[in-house]
């Protein structure tokens, strides 16, 4: 039995510390330590998207991050994307262009393209979808995904965020 | 996944330290996106795991016109197509590193890690090899230096020794009228494993209408990637022309020895060899033509 260390973390704007062992992903930990059950597990082995977290800026696969490597980082989780305000232009755009189904795959892709739209406010459709190639989703279709994050992007021309 | 204990480490010597204690039950963890995987699964196991990640040699990239570009083993893939100057000066390795896995795997994924892992089909190699770059690796001994093509020994093996650390990737700078390029065929476009991948490299004369020297790489068609010596051999001195081109693609066929598994047949991935060949040099040439000597003097 591996020893448990204590991490601190930056996680959507709050500082958190965590006590976790060596062998638990970022994503166990998210979800079963600190409850934040909006990022999912899909597949655990990198290729599906759904638990797709912002770390430092880089958008990352939760499952294939240690919890102990995020010592000092900040992250943002799908729980971090509406304000008080009300929703993320892209949580906006995904309900209008009904982006979604059973919604599994949904915050994945939302950290994603917001990954995305941080580093290109204005990406071609290829763009997007290249982007976007590592995220799975097994009942939208992926067309109004895309849709929606062209939309997201048109929109932030007005609403920065 | 299994218990492991954890180390970040902030100095190769710290990391070698480490790794030589363990006896060959230390793993090197740079963007962990085959390890992880590896340790989830049970296709390997840890009794500690070093995070090199905080050893600033490992994270950087730099371009020195004596040394070329060094490459930290560890630096993701999305930081080296991020740098533009760097981007534009190689091209042919930017190739690879926009193709492994999608942007959240290309986030922590590193040529370093790509390299120690091994794999046949491991898309920086064939690219690193016909760059002529070249591996530093440090253990207890010290350092030593070798050509990337000879790194792999086995699937899934390399001839580092417990105890040993790949800190760095040594690409030389680019020769006037160079150009290089790597392409792979997937039935997938994005986010697959090279059914066969193939590098290749040239140096153009100042006409830009003969070959001074070339090399091609291959991979996923023998057990680790493979420097076709004799097919890039046997550009050099010649005229630019499609039978040239021809020439050298059935030399690579000859030299790759395809297996048959579930992503193709053995006759497939020979086919495979010849096309891609032709293909990417056909745009290494145009690579070089278009690069001429200018942008080798705007880099820094
Ligand atoms: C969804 C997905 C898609 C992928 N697609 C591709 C693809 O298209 N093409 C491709 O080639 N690969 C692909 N891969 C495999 C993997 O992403 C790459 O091989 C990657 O480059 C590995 O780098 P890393 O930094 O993550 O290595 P790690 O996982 O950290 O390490 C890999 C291996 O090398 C060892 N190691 C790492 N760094 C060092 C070092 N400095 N010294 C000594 N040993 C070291 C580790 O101990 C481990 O055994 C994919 C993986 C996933 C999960
Ligand atoms: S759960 Fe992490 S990529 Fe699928
Ligand atoms: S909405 Fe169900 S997987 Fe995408």
């Amino acid at each position: 039995m591996s020893t448990k260390t204590i991490v601190h973390t930056t996680i959507n704007g709050d500082p958190v510390e965590f006590l976790c062992e060596p062998r638990q992903s970022l994503l166990e930990v998210l979800r079963e330590t600190l409850l934040l059950t909006g990022t999912k597990e899909g597949c655990n082995n990198g290729n599906c998207g759904a638990c797709n977290v912002i770390m430092d800026g880089v958008l990352v696969n939760s499952c294939l991050v240690l919890g102990v490597e995020a010592e000092d980082a900040t992250i943002t989780t799908i729980e971090g994307l509406a304000s008080p305000d009300g929703l993320h232009p892209l949580q906006q755009t995904f309900l209008e262009h009904a982006a979604l189904q059973c919604g599994i795959c949904t915050p994945g892709f939302l950290l994603s393209a917001k990954a995305l739209l941080d580093r290109n406010p204005d990406p071609t459709e290829t763009e997007v979808r290249y982007w976007l190639a590592g995220n799975l989703c097994r009942c939208t279709g992926y067309d109004k995904i895309v849709r929606a994050v062209l939309d997201a992007a048109d929109r932030r021309d007005r609403v920065t965020r | 996944m299994q218990a492991f204990d954890y180390a970040r480490v902030s100095t190769v010597d710290e990391a070698v330290r480490l790794l030589a204690a363990r006896n060959g039950d230390a793993r090197v963890l740079s963007g962990g996106t085959d390890l992880l995987v590896a340790l989830r699964e049970g296709r390997d196991s840890a009794g500690l795991v070093v995070d090199v990640k905080g050893v600033p040699e490992l994270m950087e990239m730099f371009f020195d016109r004596g040394g070329g570009l060094m490459l930290g083993a560890a630096v993701p893939c999305q930081r080296m197509y991020s740098d533009e100057p760097i981007a534009q000066a190689f091209p042919g390795l930017m190739d690879a590193a926009s193709l492994i896995g999608g942007v959240q795997v290309q986030g922590r994924a590193s040529f370093g890690g790509n390299l120690c892992n091994a794999s046949p089909a491991a898309d920086s190699i064939p690219a690193l090899i016909v760059h002529k770059a070249t591996a530093v690796i440090a253990g207890p001994g010290g350092r030593r230096e070798v050509p990337v093509e000879e790194v792999c020994v086995a699937p899934g093996r390399t001839q580092l020794q417990p105890g040993e650390l790949l800190v760095q990737l040594r690409i030389p700078a680019p020769e006037p009228r160079f150009g290089a390029a790597y392409q792979r065929f997937t039935p997938r476009n994005e986010m697959d494993i090279a059914v066969v991948g193939v590098g290749a490299a040239v140096r153009l004369n100042a006409d830009g209408d003969h070959f001074e020297w070339a090399r091609i790489a291959l991979g996923a068609v023998a057990p680790t990637p493979l420097l076709a010596a004799e097919a890039g051999d046997a550009l050099a001195g010649k005229a630019v022309s499609e039978a040239a081109i021809e020439e050298a693609a059935r030399m690579a066929q000859a030299a790759a020895s395809p297996i048959t598994d579930m992503s193709g047949t053995a006759e497939f991935r020979r086919r495979l060899v010849g096309v891609l060949t032709r293909r990417t040099l056909v745009a290494a040439i145009e690579r070089a033509r278009r690069a001429g000597t200018h942008w080798n003097a705007d880099l820094r």
